[in-house]
């Protein structure tokens, strides 16, 4: 059992050869191992149905797994349910609250039914409507809330019992770029100064570059790479030059030409990439390679390795189109576990 | 029951009668429907009083009863589609998340079928009684008519709440109003058990518990204080309920899977 030295449960998480595997389906999750070190973000990225949601039911002791262990706040995510329940918060996927209630109604059912002291509710309430901006839409049925105040409000219900641990499946999803880096600031936050661990899924690359310590990606149920989003990127370390053609007639000869300086990348219907095998230096050469066969450029750029190409090395394909494919799976897993 | 059990129930029950409160759609139907058969069935039907052994010479008294049958089917569609709504969009996922019993939450559901319980009596009753209806118990079975259609109301929300957990769909909830509504005809909605004179239709009734709450309400509009046939009514309406809850109890265990 994983206890510190003074006996305290360490806020971390340990999985091993996780699986789910579902009846009529895949498996949905296929054997995976990760560690989320106390006081970390831990971005889990990868398209829909990759399996990141059943991890986090799974992880949240809503879906039991078919195999492997797992330890979420020291306790084992079978044996002692109730015991992770109460160390871990959670937003899951798509904010599930009730429209006809209030915020506020809302934070005074989630304080009570954790058991928080009812002279404390309000307090502990007003302070987590104040800190997530929520305070003056407090008494406002929550039907007539955004999507960017729902997912705020969604998180502050996590808040409510003061978790160690902080699961938060997709909570950027469909939100505007301000709520986003609203949500952003207050999770990086809630880890920085309040040691909360947070374990964090999203199918957007800039979401886990810009949160997570470290991130892991998985696709049909596996991990394929983990890291820092620095190291996982140096590990590609190959930077892409992507062209458009001022004819596009000389699409097919730019391709030829830009596939001299290393393999052909994914790229816009009118453009061609190239990832070059010898680094930012060469772009002077691209540049002068394409002049030389008379090929005017409409368009350069170069770009640095991204989340997505370590995805593309990993999986052969592509993040953004590798999401329709495996949704299923996910499906599979949500009915199982009674989600929507 | 311990204070925080009794915590969880009462900030369940609290939400659910806010729903309800909140939910004209839910509860004017249940008000307004009742009343409009009721007003077809006691003109269509008032020759009815002219059969030998009819129990009272006025058949909207009669009739009267079958209101409040009606109002409980609601509570079965109302109860059923809030649960299957909490499933369809995950808010049962994060009531599991907290230390919630599942009994607390079926309990605390069912607040939302005791107010309109309560008030479907108070205005079905004031609605009779003004159109001509008769009240043979007098002001002291009032307060007994009203226990009475709280009673049924929760027991067949109870069975709206089994319904949501096994089929996890308001859709599937509403499949179930037709057969309900069916179980209601082949009873003694019309006309007393004795008077039926199909006697397939007759063992039909006789057998159907909904029959007996429909005397059990009948008993205190027409002949005032039958302790049998009340305790009865008030029996079947527990045993409806003991049912309901350990069905849902059974199908709460399956849908929340939680270790």
């Amino acid at each position: 059992m994983a206890i510190t030295s003074d006996g305290v449960k360490p806020n971390g998480i340990e999985v091993e050869a996780l699986v789910r595997e579902f009846k009529k389906g895949p498996r949905a999750v296929d054997g995976i191992d990760l560690r989320v070190e106390p006081g970390e973000i831990y971005g889990f990225l990868g398209p829909n149905g990759a399996g990141k949601s059943t991890t986090v039911l799974m992880l949240t002791t809503l879906l039991p797994p078919t195999g492997g262990t797992a330890r979420v706040a020291g306790f084992d995510i079978v044996s002692e349910g109730p015991r992770v329940r109460s160390a871990i918060g959670a937003a899951l996927q798509d904010a599930a609250l009730d429209p006809l209630l209030t915020g506020r109604e809302h934070m005074r059912l989630q304080t009570a039914l954790h058991g928080i002291a009812k002279d404390e509710r309000e307090a502990r309430g007003n302070e987590l409507l104040e800190r997530v901006g929520l305070s003056r839409a407090a008494d406002r049925k929550v039907g007539g809330y955004s999507g960017g105040m729902k997912r705020r409000l969604d998180l502050a219900l996590g808040l409510a019992h003061e978790p160690r641990i902080l699961f938060l499946d997709e909570p950027t999803t469909g939100l505007d770029i301000q709520s986003r880096t609203a949500l952003w600031e207050e999770v990086a936050r809630l880890a920085a100064e309040d040691g909360v661990t947070v374990f964090l899924t999203t199918q957007y690359l800039e979401e886990a570059d810009a949160l997570a310590n470290r991130v892991g990606i998985i696709d049909h149920g596996r991990i394929v790479a983990e890291g820092t989003p620095a190291a996982l990127k140096a590990e590609i370390g190959r930077p892409t030059v992507e062209a458009v053609p001022h004819d596009p007639a000389d699409h097919e000869r730019m391709a030829a030409v830009l596939g001299r300086f290393g393999e052909l990348a994914g790229a816009s219907p009118k453009a061609a990439a190239v990832r070059l095998a010898g680094g930012e230096s060469q772009l002077a050469e691209v540049v002068r390679a394409l002049d030389a066969e008379g090929i005017a450029i409409e368009h350069l750029q170069l770009h640095a390795p991204s989340l997505d190409d370590v995805f593309l090395t990993k999986t052969g394909r592509s993040l953004e189109g590798a999401e329709e494919a495996e949704a299923e799976a996910e499906e599979a897993a949500a009915e199982e576990a009674g989600v929507a | 029951m311990s204070p925080a059990v009794r915590t969880q129930v009462g900030q369940l029950a609290r939400r659910s009668t806010l729903r309800t409160l909140r939910q004209p759609a839910q509860v004017v139907p249940a008000l307004v429907f009742p009343m409009l058969l009721l007003a077809v069935n006691s003109g269509g039907l008032k020759d009815a009083t002219n059969l030998p052994g009819f129990p009272t010479d006025s058949y909207l008294t009669f009739a009267l009863a079958v209101p409040f049958m009606q109002g409980a089917l609601f509570s079965v569609m109302n109860a059923g589609t809030d649960l299957a709504r909490d499933i369809e969009t995950g808010f049962l996922n994060r009531l599991a998340l907290t230390p919630l019993r599942g009994m607390a939450l079926l309990s605390g559901l069912l607040a939302g079928a005791v107010v309109l319980g309560a008030v479907q009596a108070v205005v079905y009753l004031t609605v009779g009684l003004i159109a001509g209806a008769e009240f043979a118990a007098g002001a002291g079975g009032v307060i007994v008519l009203v226990a009475l259609s709280v009673s049924i109301t929760v027991a067949f929300g109870s069975i709206g709440l089994f319904a949501a957990l096994r089929g996890g769909s308001g859709e599937k909830v509403q499949g179930l109003f037709p057969v309900f509504f069916v179980f209601l005809f082949l009873s003694s909605m019309a006309l007393p058990l004795e008077l039926i004179q199909a006697d397939w239709f007759r063992a039909i009734a006789t057998a159907n518990p909904i029959s007996y709450l429909l005397q059990a309400i009948r008993s205190l509009l027409i002949e005032g204080w039958d302790i049998g046939e009340l305790a009865l009514g008030f029996a079947i309406a527990a045993a409806l309920l003991a049912i309901g809850m350990l069905a849902s109890s059974a199908a709460l265990k399956t849908r929340l899977v939680r270790t």
